[in-house]
């Protein structure tokens, strides 16, 4: 249209309407300008705090956990809190409250955060990350994790219902599932709580028993939650919202996401597979959790399970005949299982209402892999159902189970020991299988009893905590190909899991060839643990999602997006291990429903960037077939609008505007009263103002100087 | 602090320029257009100033700091040098408005004396820049915070407040003294407007150092004041006059009442 009209338009007018464009570029440029943050006036009052993360609100059937600020912020005068004694000036002697509290991460404590929930004398809370990781262990999930939506209730096991027989978690304080009226930051750069420490020392700090003096340094924090009460409350708001609303404001989302699965065998998704036809599932999590929005590190909770599960399924695609084995295999990494299971019961919800390729029934048994990473003496434990193993049909296909898995370490460096047959499984996703129907199964730990995971859901479930240790002096690309002792010791347990896993398919070959790759393990731990950015993940993903990977520390949060990092990037590793190169072009890889290929139903096709050319800067893309599926992982309470559901989740998160934290000073009283008092002298100056102008108006013929001289009283009365 | 400082800061900047207005301005709408269209002018010169700038910085090393901060010089000299362009620019249009008045009316005589005028475009002036040059300070007054985290003074909001009142005081009395130079032809007067006003926004550079640029600009602004006063026609008389205007007062008291309309006693 606008060239069209520039054919016909004269000389003169195009001129005039290059000037418009010119003046509304130019007015563009100065309100522009006016917007971006970079006001300097601003950046002389407020230090804004960038690396941080908040506690948000989470809701579930009953309760709302997690933290929120007013609307506008907390503000409050800075104290830092070293030591439990510290504490004291905070509650009781500080003459400034509120205080914010800059809290040493050793000293979040249940008990510390329970004294500081009830004052009211606290406007918010930023913690320090400690370095090194709390000595005593540090867990903000619960003592018995996902309690009751589990297997063992009053109806099945009951003297196992609610962790009655041993509390999994023991270190576990509960952090994470309190109610706080007040916002609390995790600072995650040391840098940063430097600069809040600096600039509480120079004005904070009381001065030889004296009260310190203003100007004080003080720091805001925003994080202003819009849902209330619970999952109920919230859910019908919304719905309310979206149902009248034109412009719907939904004050929380359910968290959900999706569950990534892949058969060994490739199978016809968009039919059922025939009811003959024997299964075993492969199963691990691949979420975490911490007190802090989207801090969840997860490695020994998630990462060195589904790792090693990943190398396991490479290893087992390896061997020569395992098309022909008789049983299929089916990997199965669920998302959101921190969260009262929600991709493990969406996936039984599924197979239960014949919306997946799978039934319950196809189901040979089960395997899963629990927490394996700090094994002790390399031993791991195998966890078994109690009470599904009094089914006489049940026992002897767990003995079986059992046998093969340990058949499969005689060699290994990993020692597999039953727990006692009394003893009920921990925290797992066969739990919710079991709840639908009785399969024989087993649940691998490196735990006999409590975790040996000290920081379990925690921020610092870090590389660290599974004892991952480079040398110095290691170049991006050699530390993601260095094999660290970790990486062994997980490759063996994958080892262990690929030859029982060929044996209980049905496989009579020769199990030692199966063996899982160190270096393959080494290269995950990095991308999962470490960094996201390198340059095997580069190489296996598509070329739109280069924005999934990232320089900074992974996180394993589920969020309410959908396809958060860790599902994409699992299914593109998985693809990479398990699939194979075909020779198609870019089209017929996108589009394979348009190719005479017979098998495109039972396959999944992938266009990846590759790796880069040593010689050049281009990268050789190409096609991977693989069995790769993604399936949602959305609790079914909300496909059934159940929202106050006891038998599936309910978690859903809040939503907010604004999440932010800035440090700034703030002034005493005299300075407010410093700036009134100008005020008070300009309207004592005013009558000086008016002389002038009277004078001056004194040559002006229609304002007498009289006149205004005697107005001036009467304006000054009306403005005091 | 928030809403303390900034009433604070703007009764201190615009107090003496709302009573201006209200006294002397409001009444006549003649005096309003004048006022409005005088803002006008001082933001297109305001324009020009900062699309000079622009220019010369997008063409400059920008990494170049000093440079910088000669560009920033250079800018707001340009800005002085065009704001003054743009009040003769108001003055030729002003008188030539003013033929066009006196034409219309029955008497042949303008309706507003050019003394008004410039009074009145003088303060348009003061208050537009006034605004331009606090408004976005006042904005960042209403936070929880003061200006002091990178050990800045803390007095930055209050000095902005006064700096500001005294370029509305500077303009208007810059205005009376331009248009009276204008009229005279009395060139070395304008080019000691314009020194002074380029000598005022050469202070503003000391700034961090606020005793150093505040106290010398309200030097100037009340020498501007006494000058300005005198040109407009004043005298001790007039001051003298109005200090005894209790007496007078008591005359209008007296005429007012003497006006009444004989009550029923």
């Amino acid at each position: 249209m606008a060239a069209g009209a520039g054919w016909r338009m004269g000389a003169g007018e195009r001129g005039r309407r290059g000037a418009e464009t010119l003046f509304r570029g130019l007015l563009f440029c100065v309100l522009g300008c006016g917007f971006c943050w970079g006001n300097s006036v601003e950046r002389k009052i407020y230090i804004p705090l960038n690396k941080t993360a908040p506690c948000v609100r989470l809701l579930n059937a009953t309760h709302q956990i997690g933290c929120q600020s007013s609307m506008n912020g907390d503000t409050g005068v800075i104290h830092v809190v070293e030591k439990a004694q510290d504490l004291k000036w905070v509650l009781t002697d500080g003459p400034h409250p509120p205080y914010m509290v800059l809290l040493d991460g050793e000293l979040f404590t249940r008990e510390l955060m329970l004294q500081l929930k009830g004052s009211s004398r606290i406007s918010g809370l930023a913690v320090a990350i400690s370095k090194p990781s709390p000595a005593q262990g540090f867990s903000p999930g619960l003592k018995c994790p996902n309690d009751g939506f589990g297997v063992y209730s009053n109806d099945y096991g009951p003297q196992y219902a609610h962790c009655n027989w041993t509390a999994w978690n023991p270190l576990g304080n509960g952090l994470a599932y309190e109610d706080f009226n007040f916002p609390i930051f995790l600072l995650e750069d040391a840098n940063e709580t430097q600069v809040i420490k600096q600039c509480y020392q120079d004005h904070n700090l009381p001065q030889n028993g004296s009260v310190p003096e203003y100007p004080l340094c003080a720091m805001q924090l925003f994080a202003h939650m819009h849902a209330v009460t619970n999952t109920v409350t919230c859910m019908r708001r919304s719905s309310l919202q979206t149902a009248f609303s034109l412009n719907p404001e939904e004050v929380c989302d359910a968290l959900s996401d999706y569950n990534v699965w892949s058969t060994l065998k490739p199978i016809n998704t968009s039919s059922k597979i025939n009811p003959l036809d024997e299964v075993i599932i492969v199963a691990t999590r691949i979420d975490s959790h911490s007190f802090f929005w989207n801090v969840a590190p997860g490695a020994e909770s998630a990462v060195a399970s589904f790792v090693t599960h990943l190398a396991a399924a490479e290893a087992l695609h390896k061997v020569p005949d395992v098309q022909m084995l008789p049983r299929n295999i089916m990997f199965t990494f669920f998302q959101g299982e921190t969260f009262d299971y929600i991709g493990s019961s969406r996936m039984v919800y599924d197979m239960k209402m014949d919306k997946f390729p799978i039934r319950l029934d196809n189901i040979h048994s089960f395997l899963e892999l629990s927490q394996v990473a700090l094994r002790n003496s390399s031993v791991l434990w195998v966890h078994t159902d109690p009470v599904s193993r009094r089914n006489d049909s049940i026992q002897p296909q767990v003995e079986t189970l059992v046998e093969a898995l340990i058949n499969s370490s005689v060699g290994a460096n990993v020692t597999l020991q039953e727990v006692g047959q009394s003893q009920p499984l921990p925290p797992s996703s066969f739990q919710r299988f079991l709840r639908a129907k009785s399969i024989p199964g087993v649940v691998l730990a490196d735990h006999r009893t409590s975790f040996q995971n000290r920081y379990y859901q925690s921020m610092y479930d870090t590389a660290e905590n599974i004892l991952m240790k480079y040398p110095e002096g290691l170049s991006p690309e050699e530390t993601l190909d260095y094999v660290t002792d970790t990486a062994k010791s997980l490759a063996e347990v994958a080892t262990v899991v690929a030859r029982a896993l060929y044996q209980l398919a049905g496989g009579t070959g020769n199990t030692s060839a199966i063996q899982a790759d160190p270096r393959t393990v080494s290269r995950m731990l990095y991308g999962f643990l470490i960094k996201t950015n390198n340059s095997w993940f580069q190489s296996i993903i598509k070329q739109d999602l280069k924005g999934l990977l990232g320089d900074e520390l992974p996180q394993h949060y589920i969020a309410v997006t959908t396809l958060v990092n860790t599902t994409q990037l699992v299914q593109y590793v998985l693809a990479n291990l398990t699939g194979t190169v075909v020779n198609f072009t870019k089209e017929e890889c996108l589009n394979p429903e348009k190719t005479p290929n017979p098998e495109k139903e039972m396959y999944v096709y992938t266009w990846v960037q590759g790796s880069r050319d040593p010689n050049s800067t281009s990268r050789v893309p190409f096609c991977v077939q693989s069995t790769v599926h993604l399936t949602k992982a959305a609790s079914p309470a909300f496909e059934l609008k159940q929202w106050g559901s006891t038998e599936y989740s309910t978690w859903t998160e809040s939503r907010w505007k604004d999440i932010r934290a800035r440090i700034f000073l703030i002034a005493s009283k005299e300075l407010e009263d410093m700036v009134q008092l100008p005020f008070l002298l300009d309207l004592m100056l005013q009558p000086t103002v008016f002389t002038l102008a009277g004078t001056t108006d004194s040559a002006l013929p229609s304002l007498q100087e009289d006149e205004a001289c005697w107005r001036i009283p009467l304006f000054q009365a009306s403005l005091l | 602090m928030g809403a303390t400082v900034f009433f604070g800061c703007t009764f201190v900047a615009f107090g003496p320029a709302f009573s201006l207005f209200l006294l002397t301005v409001a009444g006549d709408p003649l005096r309003v257009i004048i006022l409005v269209a005088g803002a006008f002018f001082w933001l297109v010169s305001l324009l020009l100033a900062s699309l000079i700038w622009f220019i010369s910085v997008q063409l400059s090393n920008r990494e170049d700091s000093r440079l910088q901060y000669g560009l920033l010089v250079f800018g707001a000299a340009v800005s002085v040098l065009l704001q003054e362009a743009f009040r003769f620019a108001y003055f030729k249009l002003l008188k030539k408005a003013d033929e066009g008045l006196a034409t219309l009316t029955e008497d042949g005589q303008s309706p507003i004396s050019l003394k008004q005028m410039a009074y009145v475009s003088g303060l348009s002036f003061g208050i537009i820049s006034g605004v331009f040059s606090v408004i976005n300070i006042l904005a960042d007054s209403i936070g929880p915070g003061i200006v002091g985290i990178h050990g800045d003074s803390p007095y930055y909001f209050i000095t902005s407040a006064f700096l500001t009142m005294a370029v509305v005081f500077l303009h208007t009395f810059w205005g009376v003294i331009f248009f009276d130079a204008c009229e005279r032809r009395q060139y070395w007067s304008l080019a000691l407007v314009v020194a002074s006003h380029l000598i005022t926004s050469g202070l503003t550079f000391l700034n961090p150092w606020y005793q150093a640029s505040l106290i010398p600009i309200y030097i100037i602004t009340v020498s501007m004041g006494i000058w300005a006063f005198f040109t407009a026609g004043g005298s001790l008389r007039n001051i003298l006059s109005c200090l005894s205007c209790k007496q007078e007062e008591d005359n209008r008291v007296m005429v007012y009442s003497a006006l009444q309309v004989p009550v029923e006693d």
